[in-house]
């Protein structure tokens, strides 16, 4: 192959370079390992984690169970080692199980377009925002208060440097939901969209009619944006909503320790052009047979540059296609059930213990311990339970609170032990 | 020549909304072990759905079915030669998603305690460390989540030092070969876009550059090598005129495969760059993602990475908050930890010889493929290859053939097409990137192929128009698909 090229050496090849560039001395990175040694590595690393807990965490990252054909399929090389199907005529797997995944994205969330996916759901909040102020020509964005703290320090980053004005909107102390008086002083008519999150932060389902009133009156859009997709199963969509925003980790992607996720935007069809991300349509091949392929392709960077919708490129195919499959496997009345089990868990686990807030909530909760959080943690962690999340770090009046979640993957009897230490 | 694909039956496949029908059902939950709860008494009744309209219902096996066969429509590495320029298509090794699927790290959540942590934050202390080796940097965040997340990151880390100076500049320099994303990013990171030309080797005029930057000007957002494959020769000089005026250079590393071990982005005067973990260090593409784009950095940048900063004290590690002058968070969380544990595993499989070998064997493949096609196919720019090579369809335009079309006949041959139409400053670009994955045998068949079409494309050139003419389905009508969006399934009327 050297002599093809007309060299005589690897090094040949690289002789254009300039010399005073070139790295003068091996990378200082450890000598290559085996397949054996390079798992005993990552083995002994996963031992150091926490192994075999019981865990009340969620706060926009749940436990659930992932069914083992979700593995099965998304490990399939055809779907694992493809590219992006710019190809289509080559990519029809791809495509199929996108629109199927952009279908069921829609019949989920009430929305009539969703896209292919975005990196997870607190960069698919910030450019949801976006979206409305390209949609409204407007610049000002109000946020619940109780919408998860990093995404909302993601918005931020993300409207500095646009120019883009962010408010916040305080909850109500007592319900834990949005406070609409306050609500209604800061949406005003230079206000792009209203961002409101159900189940909020605190795990309390948002009044989401109210808000878009709210929201509508001034000409501004609402956004719904959610953490907990499995919520999704029992919760109604609101004819309010104008764009959703929202994370599927739930769908059968591990905790990862925070990523690779799946987020997704969905709106109206009438804002389909200002949608960020690849989106898939129906179309016909040469034959007049039913295809797929990438379309809208003029909203996106490859085409418009500079005057795309975004800059997003790779998204979260891989998790997309998981969540697909998962939705699948629970289809119509699993989800229902799955919903329905988290309902009881979480339920039971509040049933003896003081409860923060008044409204109505879906799998995760805020609860007052009698002793300090960090306490009770310690103590549950003695047990090989893993608490609540205390809350005081994002917001200081809810000092001494804890936010706990149960899903169908917690037992009764780790419930109890952590309601016995609550109430010690 | 022996030819790679034939054709074989394939398998018809409705959609899933087609194939269900009420009552079936693939999933299983253990049985309830608290008493059940009335959803309307406990949500209210307003807020309970009564189902979700249109959802599917089949069974385990039409599941496992359905999916197989949607698959088997599609190409992958796994099959073989995926040429796509600056997309660094490369194997994605097995153990990568053993390592990934580890208990103790696939479950980690991200609020777990830190001291129940410190296995995952030593992957990602790992990484960072070695990603900082590679590219000669000082410092590397991982938080963002893809390469255009990596490129945003990095704008508004350029913004955010310039404003420690006293004025964060309104332009962003962008030639006119780079990837979309270069451009969309800076409008998206709040400055206007001055698109720079090439000269007549496909690389930056210095000369043009040095008229151009002035205190207007952020920073040039370049990739080196380009994407023609051409090493920026003028880096330094590059980096010196930028410098002098007070600007960032800032590279877009999604060709590092074509430097690892031979030069450093550190050294060659580049303040800030991002790395695509799934292109150079071989994280599967998986249809379109997930990716990762860390983020690595000069020293100056440093206080402003996003937070939290993940850092070493006595007793372990931890993740620092407290950074004023950070940017703020750019992503929930960490980043594409499960991306993360697969890069690392890669770069210990390699080691640093390893990763300096996959270099040059990638920059051979490229070189080999550009020696045998360049009497078949125009090649508008004869500097130097790196990585990839890029042909025009000059030649084969004469029959009426474009790029586009001997794209999809290679698809008759048992490959995946090239990067078609990119970089833009080649008209008809036929761009490819072979990577070091590929064995000679695999080049010369795809050698031979692009070969049978050139002469294809003299003798039949309607044939190869209507390409591709093996694959179940034909070529696809994408005009009418945007004409009028059909993107969702809806049941018959």
């Amino acid at each position: 192959m050297l002599e093809a090229c007309g060299a005589n050496s690897l090094e040949d090849l690289f002789r254009h370079l300039p010399t005073e560039i070139r790295l003068k001395k091996p990378l200082k990175l450890p000598p290559n390992k085996s397949e054996y040694e390079i798992l005993h590595y990552f083995n002994q690393l996963g031992a150091q984690n926490a192994n075999r807990y019981a865990s009340f965490l969620g706060a926009g990252v749940y436990y659930h169970y992932q069914p083992a054909l979700v593995d099965a399929i998304a490990s399939r090389a055809e779907f694992l080692t493809s590219y992006t199907p710019y190809q289509a005529e080559i990519s029809q797997g791809t495509l199929t199980s996108v629109f199927e995944f952009q279908t069921m994205i829609c019949q989920l969330t009430g929305m009539e377009v969703a896209n292919a996916s975005m990196y997870d759901g607190s960069t698919a909040m910030a450019e949801a925002a976006m979206m409305a102020v390209r949609i409204t020509g407007r610049d000002s964005i109000v946020v619940a208060h109780a919408v998860h703290p990093e995404y909302r320090e993601v918005l931020r980053t993300y409207a500095k440097t646009q120019g883009i004005t962010v408010r916040e909107s305080a909850y109500d102390d007592s319900s834990g939901r949005l406070n609409l008086d306050d609500l209604r002083e800061k949406v005003d008519s230079a206000t792009a969209a209203l961002i409101v999150q159900s189940p909020n932060f605190f795990g309390v389902v948002e009044t989401l009619n109210e808000a878009g009133h709210v929201a509508h009156a001034q000409g501004a859009l609402l956004i719904h944006v959610f953490t907990e997709a499995v919520s999704l199963g029992i919760l109604k969509p609101s004819p309010e909503t104008d764009i959703v925003a929202g994370e599927l980790q739930s769908f059968a992607t591990p905790p990862n320790y925070g990523g690779p996720f799946a987020g997704v935007i969905a709106t109206r069809e009438r804002f389909i052009r200002q949608l960020p991300g690849r989106l898939v349509g129906q179309t016909v091949d040469r034959h007049g047979r039913r295809a797929f392929c990438l379309t809208l392709a003029s909203r996106e960077q490859h085409i418009r540059r500079e005057k795309a919708t975004s800059n997003i490129c790779t998204n979260q195919a891989l998790l997309a296609l998981m969540a697909t499959v998962f939705m699948t496997v629970y289809g119509r009345r699993g989800l229902r059930e799955l919903a329905e089990q988290n309902l009881a868990k979480s339920r039971y686990l509040a049933r003896s213990t003081a409860i923060r807030f008044t409204g109505p909530f879906f799998n995760e909760f805020v609860t007052v311990p009698r002793r300090k959080p960090e306490i009770v943690n310690q103590e549950l962690l003695e047990k090989k339970i893993i608490g609540g999340l205390p809350l005081d770090r994002w917001y200081p009046e809810l000092e001494g609170c804890m936010l706990l979640c149960a899903t169908e993957m917690n037992r009764r009897e780790d419930m109890d032990l952590v309601v016995e230490a609550l109430n010690q | 020549m022996t030819l790679k694909a034939r054709p074989h039956i394939t398998r018809d496949e409705s959609l899933v909304f087609e194939i269900s029908s009420p009552g079936k059902t693939a999933f299983q939950l253990p049985p309830l072990d608290v008493p059940t709860v009335d959803p309307a008494a406990a949500l209210g009744e307003d807020n309970v759905r009564q189902e979700i309209e249109g959802f599917p219902e089949i069974s385990e096996v039409e599941v496992v079915r359905h999916f197989t066969r949607l698959s088997s429509w599609n190409y992958a590495i796994d099959f073989g030669l995926y040429p796509l320029g600056s997309c660094t298509m490369k194997y994605n090794p097995r153990v990568n998603e053993v390592a990934a699927r580890v208990e103790g790290l696939a479950w980690a959540h991200p609020y777990q305690p830190i001291e129940l942590s410190q296995g995952t934050l030593e992957v990602m202390g790992a990484l960072e460390s070695a990603l900082a080796e590679i590219t000669g940097m000082d410092a590397v965040t991982l938080q963002p989540a893809a390469g255009a997340h990596g490129e945003l990151t990095g704008v508004l880390l350029t913004r955010a030092w310039l404003e420690s100076q006293g004025n964060p500049r309104k332009k962003v320099l962008v030639p006119d070969s780079a990837h979309g994303t270069n451009p969309a990013t800076a409008t998206m990171a709040g400055y206007q876009v001055q698109n720079i030309r090439s000269n007549a080797y496909g690389t930056v005029d210095v000369e043009e550059l040095a008229r151009t930057v002035n205190e207007d000007v952020a920073a040039l957002m370049l990739t080196n090598p380009n994407t023609l494959g051409v090493f920026e020769r003028n880096i330094a000089q590059i980096a010196d005129i930028l410098h002098s005026k007070g600007a960032l250079l800032y590279m877009d590393g999604a060709n590092m495969n074509a430097l690892i071990g031979i030069a450093r982005p550190g050294d060659f005067g580049v303040d800030l760059m991002h790395l695509n973990l799934h292109k150079t260090f071989s994280t599967p593409h998986g249809g379109g993602g997930p990716g990762s784009g860390p983020v690595a950095v000069k020293k100056h940048l440093e206080p402003f990475l996003p937070i939290p900063r993940l850092v070493r004290r006595t007793g372990g590690w931890t993740l620092d908050f407290d950074r004023p002058q950070s940017i703020g968070r750019v992503r929930a969380f960490y980043g594409n930890f499960g991306v993360f544990v697969r890069a690392l595993a890669y770069i210990m499989a390699c080691g640093g010889d390893g990763l300096t070998k996959i270099a040059m064997d990638a920059v051979l493949n490229a070189n080999y493929v550009r020696k045998k096609l360049e009497n078949y196919y125009e090649l508008p720019h004869r500097e130097p290859t790196m990585h990839e090579c890029v042909f025009s369809d000059e030649r084969q335009a004469k029959h009426g053939v474009r790029t586009a079309d001997i794209a999809k006949r290679l698809i008759d041959y048992g490959f995946h097409p090239y990067t078609v139409s990119f970089p833009l400053i080649v008209p008809g670009a036929l761009m490819i990137e072979p990577t070091e994955t590929e064995s000679k045998q695999e080049l010369d068949l795809f050698i031979d192929a692009l070969i049978a079409i050139a002469h294809e494309a003299e003798q039949d050139p309607e044939m190869v128009r209507q390409a591709p003419h093996s694959t179940r389905t034909s070529r696809v009508d994408e005009v009418s698909a945007a004409r009028k969006p059909v993107v969702r399934w809806k049941p018959p009327a």
